[in-house]
Parts: structure tokens; C-alpha cells; sequence
């Protein structure tokens, strides 16, 4: 199967991810050569064949409830990028972005 | 001082027990060995000068214990390991300013044995590469030949040791990362079986796939370096509640008895000749100190690259969402809306390597082609479990080549991502099967260090290092050094 530019641009979309229009090109002949490769495996019989998602033997791994420290908020804030009274700032959510929200 | 950027950890401790040097001693020793060889090597993002030599003046005064072989022992760190208040980058842009608040648990595991972090080590972005070329800030050597590339992505882990910078290092290993760099410098590198090491604090490439290892140049310092990092862990739910044995107990020599495998699979089209001579020698050798080794089949191994692309990719498509530019990281200046701050910012700060994998997991994982891959993929990974499964009721090991050819130029691959990609056919299986794998010496190609790869049952680290270390004590390709270490041209 060869993948189209439309769907890389789908799957741009959904990665949140823009390319130009050079890159697009290139990305839709990569990804449609490793997709063939990948499509080799369409020739295994699976009928029956458990899927593995993990290869330990562990279920549900429990712990105590017990209330230990968290973390420090001024900490925590050290790697953010723009901050503003202890909260992180982004561009306005609700108006895309247009002043007087 | 006698040059100490050559000795095994064992000589290293005996030299501070007895007082002959101190720690701090080693470690401005250190520092001036990497500061001299860097302009040749470039394995390091970060060096951790002023608090190394903190600690290694407050290990003077506390005193080296005479039972911990890795007190006092400069250990550097790939820079996926995530350190407190020493910068952390992924060797990703993404990155580039990421300090984080706290440690990796193998971070506090070095701490408790008294190690001396000396810096962040260069590797693939986000690990994902087979030569350490995606890095983001600059291009590792190889060891050997400078005009090679160190393999990946733990290539600083490799080339780093194999210099003679630090005598250990930590890389992780998610289809090769540690095994393929290791033989492309001519050193032991052990991916541990699944769960013995804690991931927590590694930032996650693909999650059931992923393992922090050891890299060295002898295969008893790499046997002190796991016992140290091992362990169950409670903040990583995959971590083993498995005891962790002496995984130097067995460094005998002995072989006698010893039942080992030899895929067809790992010695046919694709690989060197000359690695596949150096396979069939080392089974010899095998043989030899009284082991037998039989020809068994892998069937499914084959398909082994076509999984993992699939199965890392879709982990890697997801762990990597959590890189939005809002709360850590890099953030596109250039940005009106909340939307062009995930988008620019992820554009902007993701290397095309990196993206190329989001994008084939995306891909992976999206409506109306999840069945076909990565709901296939994950049933193939059973049959290649399944596969081993088989071959280790028979046998206690399984061995091959650690990669299909010795390192290769600077720059001859990397616009090539799907010959990249295939060269990692056989240290892929061992991962998709949980099982532990190493690196160790086999020979030379041309000047260059060709990998012998010995994988075990898992939890059985302790068979291989006995295996590892009768065969390197039986061969001379571990004295062999490369120029930068002492060795002739």
C-alpha cells in the first residue's frame, strides 16, 4: 500500500506536527517504504495468537495508601516556560487567541 | 600519577583502598582525561565538574569502604537518564533547557554506591537512531576511527568507555541501543532482562521495550555495575520483584556442560562475512571450554524489525504527547493560539528522525489501520516469543552477532532511515521478548570491533556473564585498544 500526502497530512493532524510542503514529499516516500516493510508481516498466519502488549507476568502492581510528600510547587514551576502568579501561561484557549477574551 | 583512564574498576578500587590515590584524585583525573580527548571523541552533552569533585572530596572524608568495588568510580550517564539540578536533554532541542527536580531511581542507586556522575553522555534524540546522529548538539566518534560513527543510540555510553573517558557508563536499550554501540566500539554492554532495572525517571521512548544497562570494557565491571542499579522498585510498576543475585559469583571460567544455540537465522543474508567468521570462531571457542553448540531456528525473527517499527513507533507516538511546550521543554516563540503552541512548538523542537517515528505510530495506532499493524504487530511479538520460549527448553543460551556489520562512515546512512532501520534485525527479537542481551569483543574487521552477542533466559544475567567472562578470558580481542587508548595503529 502506498500512503498518500493527504493521509500524512491526516496522520501531521493527529500527531500535532506541521511540515512544508518539501518535507510532506519526503515524508510520504519514507513513510510509504517503511509501511511496505511493515506490510511483510501481513503473510504471518495469526489466527488464534494472543496479542502482547507486555512481556512481564505482572497484573496489577498495588501499593499501600499511605500519604507520602508531593512535590514542591516553586519546583515544579522551575521548568516552565512563561509563568505568571504562580501559573503557567499559554495563549487564550476560548477566542483563538484574539485579545479581550 | 601512573595513568589510571585504563584500568579496570577493580585496580581503580585496590589504588583508593590502599590510599594510593583519593577520590578526588580520580575524578580531576577524570575530568582532564575527557577534557583531553573530547575534541576527538565528543561523547558528552554536560559535564558535572564542581559537583563531582563535591563528592568525591565528601567520599575522601567519609572513607572508600574496602567491600563497595564502585565507591570512588567516575561513572557518566546517558542524557536520557533523568538527573536533579544537572541539564537533561534527550540530546532533543526539545530539551534544551530541561533541569530536572529529580533523580532517576539508577541515579539514586549510583548515589548509594558511592559513584561519581561526571556528566550526560551524547546519544540518538530521544533515542532513536543507530548511530547517534540524530543528536540535536553534536556528532560522537567512534573509538577507533574517528571517521565512524559510534553506533546508537548510547553512543556516547560506548565511545566514552571505549576511550578510556570513564571506566562505566549507563546507556538504555530499546532494539540495540546498548548492544550495537558497544561492539561498534569494541566494548561489554548488557541490556538486562525487562523489569531488572528500574525505568523510572528515563524518559520513555517505548515503554515495554526499554532497559537501562551497563556499558565497560571488562565483563566483571560489568557484572559489579548491575548489581548495583538492579532491583524492584516501587515507582516503576513493570520493575521485577525479583532478588538480584551476585552477578559476579560465576566469573569462573568454568563452561563445562553449558548448552548453547546458534540461530541459522543470525548468521544468514545481510551479514558480513567476516562477522559471521568471527560467530563461527567464537562457538568454537565455546566448544572448546567444554560447551556444546547446536544450530537451532528462530522462524519468526525475521519479522522482527516490521514489529518493533510498529510497536516503538505507537509507544513512542504516545510517550511523546507529553511534550506540548507548556510546561517544560521548548516553546515556539512564534505562537498565537494554544493549538500553535503544541504544533510550533513540537515542529520546531522534534528532530525529523523523531518525527518520522511519531508519524508512523500515529499511523500505527489510527482508525482503520490499527488491526492491521498494531494489533498484528503485538500477535507477531508472541510467535517471536514464543520462538525463544522453544529454544530455551533446550538451551541456557542463545548466541550470534550483536550487529550484521562493524560501524560504518559518518554520514553514509542517515538519509537512508529504512537500511537503518533493518540493521537492527538482530538485537530487536531479544526486546520484544523481555530477554536480557550483551555485547562482548569477538573480533576485528578491517581495524574495526565486531560484537558477539549472548542472549540468556530472563533473569539469567548471571549465566551470561559466566559465558562472557570465560570466553574473554580464553580470547585476547578485549586487549586489543584502540589508538586514543594506547593501542598500536
Amino acid at each position: 500500500m502506498t500512503i498518500s500526502a493527504e493521509e500524512v497530512k491526516h496522520v501531521a493532524n493527529l500527531s500535532k506536527l506541521s511540515f512544508n510542503e518539501d518535507e510532506l514529499q519526503d515524508f510520504t516516500v519514507q513513510l510509504g517504504k517503511i509501511i511496505d516493510m511493515v506490510e511483510t508481516l501481513a503473510e504471518v498466519d495469526t489466527t488464534d495468537v494472543a496479542f502482547t502488549s507486555n512481556v512481564t507476568d505482572l497484573i496489577n502492581v498495588m501499593r499501600e495508601d499511605v500519604v507520602a510528600p508531593g512535590w514542591d510547587r516553586d519546583e515544579l514551576m522551575k521548568n516552565v516556560p512563561e509563568s505568571e502568579d504562580g501559573f503557567i501561561k499559554v495563549p487564550a484557549i476560548m477566542d483563538d487567541g484574539e485579545a479581550g477574551a | 600519577m601512573t595513568k589510571l583512564y585504563d584500568k579496570s574498576l577493580v585496580e581503580l578500587h585496590d589504588l583508593l583502598v590502599s590510599k594510593e590515590i583519593t577520590a578526588t584524585d580520580l575524578t580531576q583525573a577524570t575530568f582532564d582525561r575527557i577534557k583531553e580527548t573530547e575534541p576527538t571523541v565528543d561523547a558528552f552533552i554536560t559535564l558535572n565538574e564542581a559537583k563531582a569533585l563535591d563528592l568525591a572530596k565528601a567520599l575522601d572524608l567519609k572513607g572508600i569502604s574496602e567491600s563497595n568495588v564502585l565507591a570512588g568510580i567516575p561513572i557518566g550517564i546517558k542524557d536520557n537518564i533523568v538527573t536533579k539540578d544537572l541539564l537533561t536533554t534527550a540530546a532533543s532541542k526539545m530539551l534544551y533547557n530541561f533541569t530536572p527536580i529529580y533523580d532517576a531511581t539508577v541515579m539514586d542507586k549510583v548515589y548509594q554506591a558511592d559513584m561519581i556522575p561526571v556528566g550526560k553522555l551524547n546519544m540518538d534524540e530521544f533515542a532513536m537512531g543507530g548511530s547517534s546522529e540524530t543528536s540535536y548538539f553534536k556528532l560522537t566518534k567512534n573509538a577507533w576511527d574517528q571517521t565512524k560513527v559510534p553506533g546508537g543510540s548510547s553512543g556516547g555510553s560506548a565511545a566514552a568507555v571505549a576511550a578510556g573517558q570513564i571506566p562505566l557508563s549507563l546507556g538504555t536499550d530499546t532494539g540495540g541501543s546498548i548492544r550495537q554501540p558497544a561492539a561498534f566500539n569494541g566494548i561489554v554492554g548488557m541490556k538486562p532482562t525487562y523489569g531488572r532495572v528500574s525505568r523510572y525517571g528515563l524518559i520513555a521512548f517505548s515503554s515495554s521495550l526499554d532497559q537501562i544497562g551497563p556499558l565497560t570494557r571488562s565483563v566483571q565491571d560489568n557484572a559489579f555495575a548491575l548489581n548495583a542499579i538492579s532491583g524492584s522498585d516501587e515507582k516503576d510498576g513493570t520493575s521485577a520483584g525479583r532478588s538480584v543475585p551476585d552477578f559476579t559469583a560465576k566469573l569462573t571460567g568454568e563452561m563445562k556442560g553449558m548448552r548453547i544455540a546458534l540461530p541459522k537465522e543470525y548468521l544468514g543474508e545481510g551479514i558480513q562475512p567476516e562477522i559471521k567468521e568471527a560467530i563461527l570462531k567464537a562457538a568454537e571457542t565455546f566448544r572448546q571450554l567444554g560447551a556444546t553448540v547446536e544450530e537451532v531456528s528462530l522462524p519468526h525473527s525475521k519479522y522482527g524489525v516490521a514489529v518493533y517499527y510498529i510497536i516503538a513507533s505507537s509507544e513512542a507516538s504516545t510517550n511523546l504527547q507529553r511534550f506540548d511546550g507548556i510546561r517544560f521543554g521548548y516553546r515556539s516563540e512564534d505562537v498565537q493560539t494554544l493549538e500553535d503552541v503544541y504544533i510550533k512548538s513540537r515542529s520546531e523542537g522534534f528532530g525529523t528522525e523523531v518525527k518520522r517515528r511519531i508519524m508512523l505510530g500515529s499511523f500505527s495506532l489510527s482508525s482503520g489501520f490499527y488491526d492491521a499493524y498494531f494489533k498484528k504487530a503485538g500477535q507477531v511479538r508472541t510467535l517471536i516469543k514464543q520462538d525463544f520460549d522453544q529454544v530455551f527448553q533446550d538451551f541456557d543460551l542463545i548466541i550470534g552477532p550483536s550487529a550484521p556489520n562493524v560501524a560504518y562512515g559518518i554520514g553514509e546512512n542517515i538519509n537512508d532511515p529504512l537500511a537503518m532501520y533493518l540493521s537492527d534485525l538482530l538485537t530487536i527479537p531479544v526486546n520484544l521478548a523481555g530477554l536480557p542481551g550483551m555485547s562482548i569483543p569477538a573480533g576485528f574487521s578491517e581495524g574495526l570491533p565486531i560484537g558477539l552477542q549472548i542472549i540468556g533466559k530472563h533473569f539469567d544475567e548471571q549465566t551470561m556473564y559466566q559465558a562472557a567472562y570465560a570466553f574473554e578470558q580464553a580470547t585476547d580481542f578485549h586487549t586489543k585498544k584502540p589508538v586514543i587508548l594506547g593501542g598500536g595503529k
